[in-house]
């Protein structure tokens, strides 16, 4: 028998998941698209991709049948690439196909079961095909979905499962044999709220840990907004947009929308000294770009000290929305700079 | 991840080798084949057969026990020789259990996965389509081996080990014969339920499908005989087309006595086998695939 640590460990050492590690994420992507096209009967579907991911969790944006679901199944090596290539983790898809996926999970879209068996046995198969022996791949079938919350349920056949469940259980199956990197296609379709916030909690919980990097594809913005740190916008075929929101939250930080009360020259006066640039955009609001050695508390001690309040402090932050809509206005082939190459 | 921490971990064990996992879906695959009482009953019956021969076999050679029942050993010889002739007829019968057997089993083999969608849950892993394919032929091959070429070597080495050495030596071509003959039909067999497993989703259909296959097959090929006054009708037909093959190999040309105009060339009976096998595969490339391509 080979050892799971063989593979993950040889050539692939110095891109071990170190999430909090920034010298050892930037030794090697997680996926890099190196002028990877697409073409199904002639028609385009993915345009020469460039582009290096690095991120814990990377989200996959675009309209509907920009390329997303197409660019998943590429790098699964379901779909072979007309030109160019894609590499995981340092591995080429055209070549090394079968190793890349002994370190991937994926959660597909659409239901897919195996019918007519138990959770834990379709679990526990998913995990023996994945090359865990028979007792290690039955162990983690039962601790997956304890991990996902369907402990109790394990026993029940997956056509009585709710589509709450049902997505769980996909997300098991995904993770049992502890993969590197975990595609989530559309992991909240159809969910409602609790299941939804279980969901993400879930992704989010994944991330955490640092054992593994996720690829969401989703069209719902807010739940990559909520779990990635990277985001990817796919428009007709093309790397539209390319942007850490971890860095686009920073930079946004400094920039703030403030509404007062009360006399307010002597604290605009204040607030000048502290090194701020501000403008007055109304009687009672301000803007202004907040030092990289000023605090937010600073402007709550010098409001308290010339008697004015604070009613309202808003950052001044371009929402993943606005990210997503300047995207689908402008022109193909933008990307943020320090993004992909395209 | 552990059931108590409820964390994250990977997995640092050992695998399986990459060459055996497409014997996971046979061995999962037969926890729903003998849930069936019905299935189970029919898999013993298939052993009759094998049995019956072990014991005419072992009569051939127990002149005790055919005198206390006052049977003379000539007499048996002339009724049931032991020769090419036995253990052919021998496979025919386990041929049509086969046929039966794979009528039961096969349709659902494939079709379920489609309907379910999946596909893209075995091709995601470290499973290749062919090995996916192998793995689902192989719930029949194992069975069919099991009642076909397993027992029929058995009872060669055990007429062997009653007739002496010389006989195993002078006769290991029929040895040849009954593992070839039934990896025919095996491949054959298999090849063709996971085709039309894969091509039909229902159950009904694709058993139907099956025995329509070599009924319609077998009517065509011989009303093309009939009509045309030729022997190459037969090329058209699954059952000619096999019992050609067997006969070749086990060294009784035309063992069914057809009228020698419309005997089938072994040659042409190979050929076509192999485009048959060839047309199978080529189908199944098309749908055994992760996800259908709209083009």
């Amino acid at each position: 028998m080979e050892n799971a640590s063989d593979i993950t460990d040889q050539p692939l050492a110095s891109v071990a998941v170190l999430p909090d590690a920034p010298a050892e994420r930037a030794a090697e992507p997680v996926i890099s698209l190196d002028g990877l096209s697409v073409q199904f009967g002639g028609r385009p579907i993915l345009k020469e991709l460039n582009g290096e991911l690095r991120g814990r969790a990377i989200g996959l944006l675009g309209p509907n049948g920009a390329g997303k679901t197409t660019l998943i199944h590429t790098l699964l090596g379901f779909h072979a690439p007309s030109s160019g290539t894609a590499h995981i983790f340092g591995r080429d898809i055209r070549v090394e196909a079968k190793q890349i996926r002994t370190l991937i999970g994926y959660m597909p879209e659409r239901d897919s079961f195996i019918s007519n068996m138990s959770c834990v046995h379709f679990v526990r198969i998913m995990a023996e095909l994945s090359g865990l022996p028979e007792e290690a791949a039955l162990e983690r079938a039962h601790e997956a979905l304890f991990y996902v919350g369907l402990g109790e349920a394990r026993y029940r056949k997956l056509g009585t499962y709710s589509l709450g469940m049902k997505q769980l259980a996909k997300l098991a199956q995904a993770v049992v044999h502890g993969p590197r990197l975990i595609f989530l296609d559309e992991p909240t379709n159809g969910l409602d709220p609790p299941a939804r916030a279980r969901m993400l909690d879930l992704i989010r919980h994944i991330r955490d840990s640092g054992k593994a990097h996720i690829l969401l594809s989703s069209h719902l913005l807010r739940d990559v907004e909520e779990c990635c740190e990277e985001i990817l916008i796919i428009k007709n075929g093309r790397i539209a947009v390319y942007c850490n929101l971890e860095e686009e939250r920073k930079s946004n930080r400094k920039f703030l929308e403030l509404e007062t009360r009360g006399e307010r020259e002597a604290f605009v006066d204040a607030i000048g000294e502290l090194g701020c640039e501000y403008a007055l955009t109304s009687e009672r609001r301000l803007k202004l770009v907040l030092q990289e050695e000023a605090q937010i508390r600073d402007l709550y001690r010098i409001a308290g000290e010339h008697s004015v309040q604070i009613r309202r402090l808003n950052y001044k932050r371009d929402s993943l929305e606005d990210i997503f809509l300047k995207a689908m206005e402008e022109g193909n082939g933008v990307a943020h700079a320090g993004g992909p190459r395209t | 991840m552990s059931v108590y921490e409820h964390a994250y971990k990977p997995y640092a064990g050992p695998l399986t080798p990459e060459w055996s996992r497409f014997l996971i879906i046979p061995r999962h695959a037969y926890r729903d084949v003998f849930a069936s009482k019905l299935f189970t009953g029919f898999f013993a019956l298939c052993f009759v057969c094998p049995l019956v021969m072990a014991i005419l076999i072992y009569l051939h050679h127990n002149l005790t026990f055919m005198a206390a029942f006052n049977i003379s050993q000539i007499d048996l010889q002339n009724v049931f020789p032991i020769n090419s002739a036995f253990f052919q007829w021998f496979l025919s019968v386990q041929a049509v259990l086969s046929g039966l057997l794979t009528v039961l089993i096969g349709p659902p083999l494939i079709s379920r996965d489609l309907a379910n969608n999946a596909l893209p849950l075995y091709l995601c892993r470290p499973l290749s389509r062919a090995e996916y394919v192998i793995g689902k032929m192989s719930v029949l091959m194992i069975l069919i081996s099991a009642i076909t070429w397993l027992p029929g070597e058995l009872l060669y080495l055990f007429q062997s080990y009653l007739e002496g050495a010389g006989w195993f030596a002078n006769h290991l071509w029929i040895a040849g014969a009954i593992f070839i003959g039934s990896w025919s039909s095996i491949l054959l067999l298999a090849l063709l339920s996971v085709t039309i497993s894969a091509w039909v989703k229902w159950r009904l259909a694709a058993s139907a499908g099956l025995v329509g296959l070599y009924l319609i097959s077998s009517a065509v090929g011989l009303m093309i005989d009939g009509v045309l006054q030729t022997r190459w009708g037969g090329i058209f037909s699954w059952s000619i087309v096999m019992r050609t093959i067997e006969d070749s190999l086990f060294r009784r040309p035309n063992s069914a006595g057809l009228p020698s105009w419309m005997a089938l060339p072994t040659p042409a009976a190979w050929i076509m086998f192999a485009l048959f096998l060839s047309l199978c595969l080529f189908l199944l490339t098309r749908k055994v695939r992760a996800y259908e391509v709209v083009r």
